[in-house]
């Protein structure tokens, strides 16, 4: 919009997603202050992270989350926001907050999307400009409709080729951010591209886009393109008719150029990248599912993360067993990841020291899902099928590993005590190699699964 | 957290060495202190599993309590972007980091809170954090404009992302008061802009 005084930009921000969780203070502050929200059609809210998963009864057995829920209901009703709460009128749509945003047509290529959470990232997927802000700036979008906000660079990553049967979307961002760094991504904003991420699914590149923070950049993007288009076409917020067609013919405008100048470019070859599993307490601590950890070679933070999970350097991560098998999040909790995962688990059984717990991304989701019987061949396999939330990715609801459980997750990240036990272990994996693993009690190739299976 | 805040050219004070890469915002604020409406009493909750699990750990020392500088090494503050790490951080006395290197949500969620993160090299930190455990009422000075910080004979040149410098110099590192100064022209941008008119 402007240079500010600062030396900053000041950024509009074309959509707004709010949650329970980060917000309240906001609010406050605007209270405080006397201000009013700027663009109240632009803010958009559900609640995701604390929602309980088992019974959306009210209130709820969890008081805090009821408190908190109570709370965003209330100041979306003063300020005039739109919320998607967990029961009642609007509940249709209600989910995570990065699942529901492009499954409504929310998310659109060449926006400015802010959301006080820093998987936010996910939206770029779509072609927009998404980043995750902490609650002040919650407060100065709300009030401004505006950012300040420093200039970023841009890295450009290709992948090309084409990703073996049993290798995901996922294992191409836990390679990808393996290879460059959880910090090597500061300053920068990761652009995906290549013949692997150009035939990817939007579902698949948000997964590549949400875990972009993982890598230390704030934001992903992959240029729009007709899957975009065809994505969006008809959702509920996206334009309709001729007012589609000239979205098209702006969107289109907004791609790089082939030529265009990067500040920095890395290529990845598909063929070369396994099912990733990560061994440590940072999602840039993985292997491929053969290959066995580092050894620990006076390197603190091997030696640390090892120590952690109870792991010996240089063993292998397959046949690690698991107490807890988590399916759901922001990075994998769409319908697509549940249908990878429901045919690994088609006709086998959890194991029975394994807790198995689907949890789709959205109640749109959960309701796709139940309508191809995928519930029922979760349920049939002794999975628990869960309402929609963020839940076992970070432990804020009820769900939660206990003690020094294991869990393999489809989640986006194994920092210590993440998943709600300060001791918990967490493997993050692709969703079919968390249900190879629920199957097997311990860490397996899903592809040796996959070879079983009629085509 | 008035929304004219004053200008902030220099942080003074004793400091508290925490040592390790890649520590995150779960690490410093878990998950489940973020089950509340309210910023207030993080301070004690600052690494609270951490210091469970290390008797030995700094936020543990006594030796650093009351300590004004966090001394960090790289990528500090990755992952979450939840307010409530810095905001307990500062809640607990802290007013300045110094480290090898920030996650930028946490760097911009510091500066909104009036802390500035001193970014300087792997030695130059870890002289310092060396110098602090030594020493631990050592009185370590830094100044906004040029970077420079001391510590008893050690000198160090930090840097502060420019824009967040000029800020806190300026008095303008909580930028709201600034965005909502010329609001006529974010209407203006909004009529402009395709996806809010029909294309």
């Amino acid at each position: 919009m402007r240079t500010l005084p600062s030396g900053q930009t000041q950024l509009f921000i074309g959509l707004h997603l709010i949650h329970e969780v980060t917000t309240p203070q906001a609010f406050d502050m605007l209270r405080q202050h006397g201000w009013r929200v700027a663009f109240p059609e632009r803010t958009f809210g559900t609640v995701d992270h604390i929602v309980p998963t088992d019974s959306r009864r009210r209130p709820f057995v969890d008081l805090i989350a009821e408190e908190m829920t109570a709370a965003l209901e209330r100041n979306c009703r003063d300020f005039g926001i739109r919320l998607w709460g967990p029961e009642g009128a609007g509940s249709e749509n209600q989910g995570i907050v990065h699942v529901i945003g492009p499954e409504l047509g929310l998310t659109q290529p060449g926006m400015t999307i802010a959301c006080g959470d820093s998987h936010t990232s996910t939206h770029g997927a779509l072609g927009a400009l998404a980043f995750g802000i902490g609650t002040s700036q919650v407060r100065d979008v709300l009030a401004s409709q505006c950012l300040a906000l420093d200039p970023l660079k841009v890295r450009r990553i290709d992948v090309n080729g084409s990703l073996a049967p049993g290798v995901y979307a996922k294992d191409v961002i836990l390679t990808i951010i393996r290879r460059l760094g959880v910090q090597g991504g500061v300053g920068f904003a990761y652009e995906y591209g290549g013949t692997t991420v150009d035939r990817m699914t939007i579902e698949e590149r948000m997964t590549i886009c949400n875990m972009s923070i993982e890598g230390g950049a704030r934001a992903g993007y992959v240029n729009p393109d007709d899957t975009t288009i065809d994505f969006l076409r008809g959702r509920r917020f996206a334009p309709a008719g001729e007012a589609f067609e000239r979205a098209v013919a702006w969107w289109r405008s907004l791609a790089s150029d082939r030529d265009a100048a990067y500040d920095d470019r890395v290529a990845l070859d598909a063929a070369s990248i396994e099912p990733t599993v990560t061994w440590g307490i940072n999602p840039g601590q993985s292997v491929g599912v053969g290959e066995r950890l580092p050894d620990a070679a006076g390197d603190d933070s091997v030696d640390e993360a090892l120590a952690f999970m109870g792991f010996a350097a240089g063993s292998l991560i397959a046949g690690t067993p698991i107490d807890v098998a988590f399916i759901g999040s922001c990075t994998n909790g769409r319908l697509s990841d549940l249908e990878e995962a429901a045919r690994v688990v088609r006709g086998h059984r959890v194991a029975p020291h394994v807790k198995a717990l689907v949890v789709p991304g959205s109640q749109a989701v959960s309701r796709e899902a139940e309508a191809r019987g995928l519930d029922a061949v979760f349920r049939q396999a002794g999975f628990e099928w869960r309402g929609a939330g963020c839940s076992m990715c970070l432990g804020m609801n009820t769900d939660r590993l206990e003690g020094r459980q294991i869990c393999a997750s489809s989640s986006n990240r194994n920092f210590k005590g993440r998943q709600g036990s300060p001791t918990g272990r967490t493997l993050l994996m692709s969703p079919a190699m968390v249900a190879a693993a629920a199957i097997a009690g311990e860490v397996v190739d899903v592809r040796t699964m996959l070879e079983e299976m009629p085509v | 957290m008035s929304h004219q805040p004053s200008a902030i050219s220099h942080v003074t004070g004793r400091g508290l060495p925490l040592r390790g890469d890649d520590i995150d915002t779960d690490r410093i604020m878990p998950a489940r202190f973020l089950r509340a409406t309210s910023f207030e009493g993080l301070e004690r909750h600052v690494f609270e599993d951490d210091r469970a699990s290390a008797p030995a750990h700094p936020f543990n020392d006594a030796r650093f309590a009351g300590a004004t500088f966090l001394v960090v090494n790289r990528n500090f503050g990755c992952g979450s972007s939840r307010e409530h790490a810095p905001q307990g951080l500062a809640r607990a006395g802290i007013r300045g980091l110094i480290g090898e290197s920030f996650s930028e949500i946490f760097q911009g969620n510091a500066a909104m809170l009036g802390i500035p993160c001193f970014a300087a090299d792997r030695q130059a930190i870890d002289r310092l954090q060396t110098i602090i455990e030594h020493t631990p009422n050592l009185t370590i000075a830094a100044r906004v404009d040029t970077g420079l910080i001391t510590a008893g004979p050690l000198r160090i040149t930090a840097t502060l992302p420019a824009p967040l410098r000029d800020g806190f110099l300026s008095g303008q590192w909580n930028p709201t008061a600034m965005l909502l100064d010329r609001f006529d022209e974010v209407r203006v941008v909004a009529e402009r802009l395709p996806y809010l008119n029909g294309f």
